[in-house]
């Protein structure tokens, strides 16, 4: 009796945690198989314990080579959308305009259209104008589909600010640009940060669009769809590992930092 | 067009901005919104609009010798024709995949919101966690999860859920666990911040009137998380019913979804008016069922 009602109050949190189970499963099985030696090529299997995929990730060198190349066209595109989706965030979140609302849909439909048609679309745009397809017509893409998700989240930022701040600032005769400079920018900056690492990890990770644009350039998600063909080699999940490592230290850091600044003035 | 509101984007400010100061700043927010602005209309618009044109030239061109613009409307229903099952597929696979991520995402959204406490973040982390690692490192591991001889479909052989020669791997079901798997953050989080807004004190209201738990749930709960089910189930569907990843990597040419063909279309047969009709089907039957779906749950809200 005791045990049914304890199951009637506890059900929802067995079936989350189960849930949780089933989202972070496949992270286990990349960390376990970044350490696995495997008993052949074409094996996903766990055979043998070993640390040598992390001592030499760059024994296959197409594929660090591929790495860097992500890197690049990630930290480009993260760049060049950042600025210009925080230019769109501020003059949405701060002037009236004409055409909002067409504008606001312009900046949503990129990111309710399917990858696939995005990808498709911009190939038949490149082949019709004789664009070579290559590194730059990727950064072309990745720049596009990273701005919707930048303008939304600085200006999520911007939404959230308290205006009298800078109206206090102006009070005290601080010009414009001052006001600017020392108040409006600290407090959104946490926002285009974010946003940063948003478009940096969606262009890092993207396949799909790449995939109709790169011609014959290679990105790590390229070369591990490649390689799936005939067997990826285990420094691939060395990689997923290491990328999951460096985020999650990344938000736990924010976050620990969060936290301490609370403590300090409450 | 009122539920479009609730999704990230769209939903504009509470308090509207401040009207324009005068004079020389008049035109400063045009100047700050050009360069972005042309970038989606370059990038975005117009490569739609070429694609709809590629979906109409002659389809007895070929890349090498060029296309020519005949209007060849016929390419849809020959596309349609050719391609009825997967486009079946992808429907049906998406919609089940759906209705599994309801059931797991609407338990883990609510215990995040409503009973994490402190743990709330640390929980949050954990389900943004696996975008953190690369999507294909990620499917590649279901393979491994599902694969013949792994602990898994030894476990199901065992009880008996499958036959001694059963299998999981290249089924349709490695294909809807692997879509659910990968779309579920997109469904979860939105959830989470409707569940997250709720006022307590209606839940507590309801069980002081006598109400069950399941009325409850029901009547007070499942309304007010209506935002983040519409906006959650839309961003789970889309991309979900547009992937191919899945069904290469965990299926078998019997599980391709239009996007096998739409890809193998324009980078294997290189037939790109084929490939453009059904990337425009493909959207065009999205967008039916989403503003059907949107047209239902918006009359239900009212």
């Amino acid at each position: 009796m005791r045990l049914s009602r304890w199951l009637a109050r506890h059900w929802v949190m067995g079936v989350a945690l189960l849930v949780l189970g089933y989202l972070l499963l496949p992270i286990a099985v990349v960390a376990a198989l970044s350490v696995n030696r495997p008993a052949n090529r074409l094996s996903y299997d766990f055979h043998e314990f070993t640390l040598d995929n992390w001592r030499n990730p760059c024994a296959t060198s197409e594929m660090c080579d591929a790495v860097l190349r992500s890197v690049q066209i990630g930290f480009i595109a993260t760049v060049v959308a950042t600025t210009l989706g925080t230019l769109m965030a501020f003059a949405l979140a701060r002037h009236r305009l004409r055409g909002r609302s067409g504008l606001n849909v312009l900046i949503f439909l990129p990111m309710a259209t399917p990858e696939l048609v995005l990808g498709t679309s911009l190939l038949t745009l490149f082949v019709a104008g004789g664009v070579p397809l290559g590194f730059w017509t990727i950064v072309l893409a990745h720049v596009m589909f990273c701005l919707s998700f930048v303008v939304v989240t600085v200006k999520a930022r911007l939404a959230g600010m308290d205006r009298r701040l800078e109206e206090a600032a102006m009070d005290l005769y601080a010009s414009e640009w001052q006001t600017f400079r020392r108040i409006t920018l600290p407090l959104v900056l946490p926002g285009i940060v974010a946003a940063a690492l948003l478009a940096f990890s969606l262009s890092f990770d993207d396949f799909i669009i790449t995939n109709f644009n790169s011609g014959t350039t290679v990105t790590f998600p390229m070369y591990v769809w490649g390689a799936a063909q005939r067997g990826i080699p285990p420094q691939v999940n060395v990689i997923g590992t290491a990328m999951f490592l460096i985020a999650l230290l990344l938000v736990l850091t924010s976050t620990l930092r969060r936290g301490g600044r609370r403590l300090r003035n409450p | 067009m009122s539920a479009f509101a609730q999704l990230p984007g769209v939903a504009g400010q509470s308090t509207s901005p401040p009207a324009a100061r005068p004079g020389r700043y008049r035109l400063l927010p045009y100047l700050l919104l050009l360069p972005g602005v042309a970038w989606l209309f370059l990038f975005f618009a117009l490569p739609l609009a070429q694609l709809a044109a590629a979906s109409l030239y002659d389809p007895n061109g070929s890349l090498s010798t060029g296309y020519t613009m005949t209007w060849a409307f016929g390419n849809y229903p020959a596309a349609l024709q050719a391609y009825w099952p997967q486009f079946g597929r992808s429907f049906r696979y998406a919609g089940t995949a759906l209705v599994l991520a309801l059931l797991m995402g609407y338990p883990l959204a609510y215990v995040i919101a409503c009973k994490a406490g402190r743990w709330r973040n640390l929980l949050l982390v954990c389900v943004v966690a696996p975008m953190f690692t690369s999507f294909l490192v990620r499917t590649l591991a279901w393979k491994t999860i599902l694969s013949d001889h792994g602990w898994l479909v030894g476990l199901l052989r065992d009880v008996h859920l499958l036959g001694p020669d059963g299998r999981l791997l290249a089924t349709p079901v490695a294909v809807v666990l692997g879509l659910t798997y990968n779309f579920l953050p997109f469904l979860v989080l939105p959830l989470y911040a409707s569940l997250e807004r709720l006022d307590h004190r209606l839940v507590e209201a309801s069980r002081d009137l006598y109400a069950s738990r399941w009325q409850t749930f029901r009547r007070v709960t499942l309304p007010l998380s209506r935002p983040g089910l519409i906006a959650g189930t839309l961003l789970f569907f889309i991309p979900a019913t547009g992937d191919y990843i899945n069904a290469e990597l965990l299926g078998t040419p019997n599980e391709y979804m239009i996007g096998n063909v739409i890809d193998s279309a324009f980078l294997v047969r290189l037939d790109y008016p084929q490939g453009a009709a059904l990337s425009f089907l493909l959207i065009s039957a999205i967008l039916a069922v989403v503003f059907g779906y949107l047209r239902r749950a918006g009359e239900d809200v009212r």
